[in-house]
């Protein structure tokens, strides 16, 4: 699930987690629904919460083997520890662990039972570069072993590098659901153009720009303009050639690959950090 | 994974690991170990010290500077009076100071000045006058046998210490779990617990286990070292001593669990737990006895769990009550256990 801070990932979470109440409709998980404390269902599940501060001075190995203790089978203190790479850190306790390790200790403790079904809220969010590649080798470890995870995320990279399938998620509705292959086909072409001419851009207009090769779409946004684009190669001489032609010249010219971001952008007109 | 030993881990059951977890926690804080085990042991000491029983002293009077002066001191010579000679000025001041506690004024026929709102100078007084009426030739009418006695058990600090175990039972109890709880639920951790599958029920018995746990080292340190050090007495059954602790611990657990039913965060559980400890402080009789308050105030005094622990504590050590005497004490504290035990249940915010 890929969407904005706010957008509701964390409530639907919790609501498949059978955490929160449903106002309406019906969650069905693993074809079980939540009644009570449904602990078989649950011994069936991982879940890590966006944040949870486990006791400061118990041991990683501890705190993993106290939440071993709560399913009726799993995997052993030890191979937790070593998947989420804290072998090391074993005896050390909690507080002396970094962000990117107590959010591996996290995992780890969803990890234990060896769930059918797991899920990630967030498991990336506030942590370093490096921390959040050793995360992603975990899921993509966890993937390799064919496990289902349903993770939540405001990250297009992670999103795009993780997940088979990404639904994306604005104001609690999804606005998109496919591949991530998928859903950047859906924007009618593979590039963005980004450019911005000064202070004078009332002298280009989105019908002069649209008329350009190749372009699919047009979106002024401040004082920028980007342009979805089939072929880059077609269409930036062109850019430049109508630009020239009324003596404008580009103060910042960008091409990439389209992104998630860009379907994100495409059908809300907002950026996913903008929140 | 190979059973190298480095890599094993064992694990037992969940309500045996939630107890374990809580009882490191506790005892890798020091300073929880300080006020838990150390702090109730320094305070009966320091109150034992200050107010341990002393060898009865004279007690100091002056008489004023003039003629009678040198055979009233000698007549007041004895081992119950210290008597010294002033000048007239000097007299009221030094009563004023409490240097003395009597002045014998100087005329022929002796005066007696003194503070009759003081029990030390009321004593003075009838010694005084005693010693100076036989010394003018007033005898006996007969002599009385004296037996003299200081009974064990009826020393401030015999009725301090079963005081102090009912504070400490109190704070440890109530905040042992208070605390725990609001910080496991203000991180998130409570509803991490359920949503790993950890049952209420033992999230909650595991608090109970660890505090009675911890019932053990703590009560026991400081009776010891009272039987022990102090010579306070313990006339009645250990065994029911130990269950009257032991239910004392558990109701006020109830009351703790009830105080962190909902708030989230420590400032908030702090409050009501000032709320709820504080009137008992002044109340329950830990430093002196209920009877001091009015008889109006008396029902609500009663009513109080840790008033109704405190009297079954000196009641066992001090008087020696047996079970059915104390009946009525033990069921209000079983009575606020239960009530606040299923208050809380009702109440209680998981996450």
């Amino acid at each position: 699930m890929l969407g904005p801070n706010g957008a509701g990932k964390t409530t639907t979470v919790e609501i498949f987690e059978g955490l929160r109440m449903p106002d309406d409709g019906e969650v069905e998980i693993l074809g079980d629904r939540w009644r009570g404390e449904n602990l078989p269902l649950r011994a069936r599940l991982g879940i890590q919460l966006q944040e949870t501060k486990f006791p400061e001075k118990l041991t990683v190995a501890e705190v993993v083997t106290l939440f071993r203790s709560f399913y009726p089978r799993g995997l052993g203190v030890g191979e937790v520890l070593a998947l989420v790479g804290l072998q090391d850190k074993a005896d050390g306790q909690v507080r002396t662990l970094s962000g990117g390790q107590k959010q591996r200790l996290s995992l780890g403790c969803a990890l234990v039972g060896e769930p059918e079904l797991l899920f990630l809220d967030e498991p990336t969010t506030g942590l370093d570069p490096q921390s959040r590649r050793q995360t992603w080798e975990i899921v993509e470890s966890l993937k390799a072993r064919g496990r289902t995870v349903l993770l939540t995320t405001h990250y297009m990279e992670e999103a795009a590098r993780l997940c088979d399938r990404v639904a994306v998620v604005d104001h609690g509705k999804v606005i998109a659901l496919g591949t991530p292959r998928e859903l950047i086909a859906s924007l009618g072409a593979e590039h963005v153009i980004e450019f911005a001419v000064g202070g004078t851009d009332g002298a280009i207009d989105a019908v002069t720009l649209a008329a350009l090769p190749s372009v699919e779409k047009v979106v002024h946004d401040g004082g920028s303009w980007r342009l979805t684009v089939r072929e880059v190669h077609r269409a930036v001489p062109s850019l430049l050639n109508a630009l020239s032609e009324r003596s404008l010249e580009p103060t910042q010219l960008t091409t990439h690959h389209a992104t998630l971001e860009d379907v994100f952008m495409a059908l809300t007109g907002r950026r996913l950090r903008d929140g | 994974m190979t059973a190298d030993g480095a890599n094993t881990y064992k694990v037992h059951g969940p309500l045996i690991e939630l107890t374990r977890a809580r009882i490191y926690e506790l005892t890798r804080e020091p300073e929880a170990v300080f006020w838990v085990f150390v702090f109730p042991i320094v305070l009966a000491a320091v109150l034992g010290l200050a107010f341990r029983s002393k060898p009865p002293e004279p007690l100091p009077v002056a008489v004023v500077a003039g003629p009678h002066a040198e055979t009233r001191l000698a007549a007041l010579q004895g081992p119950d009076l210290k008597p010294t000679i002033v000048e007239a000025a000097e007299a009221s001041l030094a009563l004023a100071r409490g240097r003395v506690v009597l002045v014998v004024s100087g005329g022929d026929t002796p005066a007696y000045t003194y503070d009759p709102t003081q029990p030390e100078s009321r004593t003075a007084r009838m010694a005084v006058d005693a010693a100076l009426q036989r010394a003018a030739g007033r005898a006996d009418a007969f002599t009385p046998a004296r037996s003299e006695v200081t009974q064990a058990g009826a020393r401030y600090v015999d009725f301090l210490v079963p005081g102090l175990l009912g504070m400490n039972l109190m704070g440890t109890g109530m905040w042992g779990i208070a605390f725990s709880l609001v910080v496991a639920r203000n991180g998130n951790l409570l509803k991490r617990l359920i949503a790993a599958p950890a049952r209420r029920s033992h999230l909650l018995a595991a608090q109970l286990t660890s505090r009675l746990i911890f019932l053990i080292p703590e009560a026991g340190a400081l009776l010891l070292f009272s039987r022990f050090v102090l010579g306070v007495p313990m006339r009645g059954s250990v065994l029911l001593l130990a269950g009257v602790a032991l239910l004392g611990a558990l109701a006020f657990s109830g009351l703790g669990l009830l105080a962190a039913a909902r708030p989230r965060t420590i400032e908030g559980v702090s409050g009501v737990m000032n709320l709820v400890m504080v009137p008992m402080w002044v109340f329950s009789g830990i430093f002196f006895s209920t009877e001091r308050f009015p008889a109006a105030l008396q029902p609500f005094v009663q009513a109080l769990p840790l008033t109704a622990l405190n009297d079954s504590l000196r009641g066992v050590m001090l008087e020696g009550m047996g079970f059915v005497s104390l009946l009525p004490e033990l069921a209000l504290l079983a009575g606020w256990g239960t009530i606040s035990f299923l208050a809380a249940l009702k109440v209680f915010r998981w996450q």
